[in-house]
This record gives structure tokens, C-alpha cells and sequence, in this order.
């Protein structure tokens, strides 16, 4: 067994201390044969820390494309070629979005919106369709809007949002490759604003931009010292138009020692499949993901890409005999 | 490659399914041109983009468990939910 694998089994399992940014280097870089030692390791520490119930989410694209930053792997950006449009979702769709995710079982649903940050438009629509979903849909509302003032912080937590995503993407010494009109550290100072808030924290990334394994393993241990309370794992689905759009996927052994370095790197924190799953790793990386950390899915279709059905990954679930968490889990 | 218009925005049914579609919906090429069998294996994964009529860029809203694809000129095309 590789040093560092006893060394996690001692340090994570036993005292629920991740490993830092040179552990989570040395899971990245096990052979292909170790691969499933590291992913059996980091289940026993997600059961041991998190337990058995899978968090299930759905997410919806409240305003589609436009957007004014360059996130070269985004399709919504209006800098690119990209064929995705510009367009807005109405309270009747988005309150039929939330039931169409209620109706799987999910806890959590995530109102996204393609922005640099919110206007006084779309806080007027988060407004109403909060209000809206909560008359309606018994489900927790998270949202995704971008950078933040401290006056929306606010108007959002007085809204019911009990979680904010705000992706740091990938590490700080990479960031400046993917995104240049606007920095790593001003994402930075909206998580802290979200923490103080006492907003739930939501932020991960996307593995497969380019980034080296080394900068993959600073990303991990960065997010560790952020501490979110969920960390979306999303893997490169390269679009159509955007400067990454011509990138390879990222391997699917690549994939799941990931998976298994992340969770080693935070043993307690909601590990959440997000998109790119099915191209990287098809249903069976799925199940190894599932069983070598990942302790939530976003199930359905994502904000301009489809998923797979919610139904197939409830199945899975099922198999697995991993229960789905219970709303009264989260409140 | 079939074109599956099904409902305009004025809210009448107009089926053109299984007319020739002019224009692939996920590159917006010629569809009679080229190979667009990577197209038509990324589409099990994503919406339509381009009307297939007229090649428009659509406006499409994807929902959790489907999706609509608006052309101005032919309607909207939606999945089944």
C-alpha cells in the first residue's frame, strides 16, 4: 500500500483531518493500480464522516447567456461565439422547475443566473421567485449569482437563500489562465461575505481547464482552507465556441482519483457530482465516484447541457443503497 | 435528419417532423454537408442550438427535466418532459 494511503487512513478516517496540499499531490499522482485503494479510502472516510444519505439537487438557469465576464470555459459568456442565446425564465417556469426537482426526491434547488453580479432586475426576480417557490414547493432554495455587494448578501439571506454557490473555478496560480475580467481574490471576498452572512457556503470548481496536477492539488488544499460546507466537482465539458471548447475531457481514472483526493482533503464536507460526469465517466465512473467519496448529485439537466435522467441516477442510488437525505435532514 | 417543429410562439400546433431539416441543429451547418455524426452524439447531451429550417439561433431555456428551443420564424420545439 502507498505511504501516503496509510498515511490518510491514520490522519483522515481515524482523527477526520484532511490531508494538505502535498498529501492530496501524492493521492493525484498513485498509479492507475491504486487508483481503487484511494477511492475505497475515501468512502470509508465519507461514511465515517458524512454518512451514508446522498444530497440531491436540482439546478436552473434563471437568465441564460449574455454575460459580460470571460470564463473560458462558459458557454454564456457574450464574448464568445458560443450559439447559446441570451434569455430569462419566467416565475411560472422557474416554480415548475423547483417542482420538477422536488418531485425526485431532492432537498436542495439552485437559482443560477449568467452574470458578472446581480442587478436591481435580477434581485427584483429572485424576489419574486423565492417568494413564489416557498408558497409553492416544499424544497430548500440555494442560488448562484455571481459576485455579491454586502446589501445583497443581505437581501438574500432575508430572502430564505440558505446557500450560496460561488465556484473559485480552480486554483489561484491558474485562475488568471481562465478568467481575466475579474480576479480570484474578488470571488474570494464574496465567500467571505457569504460565511459571515451565515449563508451555507457552496464553492468548487471545474478539473480539466488546463490546469497541472500540481495546481489541481493547490486548488483541493485551497478549497480545504475555505471549508465550504459543499464543493461541486464539475469536469471540463468543452463547449462549442469557447476557448476551451477544443480541450480533451478529462481522463476518467484522472476523474476518480480526483474524486478520492478532494474527499481525503475534506472529509466532511457535501462532495457534489456536478456536470461533466457523464462525459467523463459514463454511468460505471459514476458508481466508482459514488463509491470512493462523492456523497451528492445534481440529478437532471444542468443550465444549457442535459444530465442524465434524474430516474437513472435514483436507481443507482437505490443499488448502492445509499438514501437519499431527507428534507427534514436539512432544516 | 428530421426537422420536429411541433408548436409556434402563437400557440398553434405546426408538426413538420420528419421534413428534411436544411440546417444541423447543434453546429448550424449545411446538414446535407459534412459528417455531423459527432453532432448528432453530443445532442444526446445538449438541446438544439440552430433552427433547423432556417438556421437561426434559437433561444432555448433547459429546465431540470426538459428543455424548449425557440425560433422567431418556426416555433418552439420542445422535449418531452
Amino acid at each position: 500500500m502507498p505511504e501516503i494511503l496509510d498515511i490518510a487512513r491514520a490522519q483522515v478516517l481515524e482523527r477526520g483531518t484532511g490531508l494538505d496540499e502535498a498529501g492530496v499531490l501524492a493521492v493525484l499522482r498513485l498509479p492507475d493500480e491504486h487508483v481503487p485503494d484511494a477511492l475505497q479510502l475515501a468512502h470509508e472516510v465519507r461514511m465515517r464522516w458524512c454518512g451514508p444519505e446522498v444530497e440531491v439537487e436540482g439546478i436552473v438557469s434563471l437568465k441564460t447567456g449574455g454575460c459580460p465576464e470571460d470564463c473560458h470555459f462558459c458557454s454564456q459568456s457574450g464574448l464568445f461565439t458560443s450559439p447559446v442565446r441570451s434569455v430569462w425564465l419566467d416565475i411560472p417556469s422557474l416554480v415548475e422547475a423547483a417542482k420538477q426537482t422536488a418531485a425526485t426526491g431532492a432537498t436542495e434547488f439552485c437559482i443560477v443566473a449568467a452574470v458578472r453580479g446581480p442587478d436591481e432586475r435580477l434581485m427584483k426576480q429572485m424576489r419574486e421567485g423565492v417568494a413564489a417557490i416557498k408558497a409553492e414547493v416544499d424544497i430548500q432554495v440555494a442560488a448562484s449569482l455571481g459576485m455579491l455587494s454586502q446589501e445583497q448578501v443581505d437581501e438574500l439571506v432575508e430572502m430564505g437563500v440558505h446557500r450560496y454557490n460561488h465556484n473559485l473555478e480552480t486554483s489561484r496560480t491558474y485562475f488568471p489562465n481562465v478568467v481575466t475580467t475579474h480576479s480570484w481574490e474578488e470571488r474570494w471576498d464574496t465567500l467571505r461575505m457569504v460565511r459571515d452572512s451565515g449563508m451555507e457556503v457552496c464553492c468548487g470548481g471545474i478539473l480539466g481547464l488546463g490546469e497541472t496536477v500540481e495546481q489541481r492539488a493547490e486548488f483541493a488544499a485551497q478549497l480545504a482552507e475555505l471549508d465550504p460546507h459543499e464543493v461541486p466537482l464539475n469536469f471540463l465539458n468543452p463547449r462549442p465556441g469557447t476557448p476551451l471548447g477544443d480541450r480533451p475531457v478529462v481522463e476518467g481514472k484522472d476523474a476518480l482519483r480526483a474524486i478520492a483526493a478532494f474527499r481525503l482533503a475534506m472529509p466532511r464536507t457535501i462532495l457534489r457530482y456536478a456536470g461533466g460526469r457523464e462525459i467523463t465517466l459514463g454511468d460505471l465512473g459514476t458508481r466508482d465516484g459514488l463509491l470512493g467519496g462523492i456523497n451528492a448529485v445534481i440529478v437532471g439537466n444542468y443550465l444549457t447541457t442535459l444530465g442524465r435522467p434524474a430516474s437513472a441516477d435514483l436507481e443507482l442510488l437505490d443499488d448502492l443503497k445509499m438514501p437519499v437525505k431527507a428534507l427534514s435532514a436539512t432544516l | 435528419m428530421t426537422a420536429k417543429t411541433v408548436e409556434s410562439d402563437a400557440g398553434t400546433t405546426r408538426t413538420v417532423e420528419g421534413e428534411a431539416a436544411l440546417w444541423c441543429d447543434r453546429c448550424g451547418e449545411r446538414a446535407a454537408e459534412g459528417d455531423h455524426a459527432a453532432c448528432a452524439a453530443a445532442r444526446e447531451l445538449e438541446p438544439p442550438r440552430y433552427c433547423p429550417a432556417c438556421r437561426r439561433r434559437m433561444k432555448v431555456q433547459v429546465l431540470p427535466a426538459g428543455w424548449s428551443a425557440a425560433c422567431v420564424e418556426h416555433g418552439t420545439v420542445r422535449s418531452g418532459y
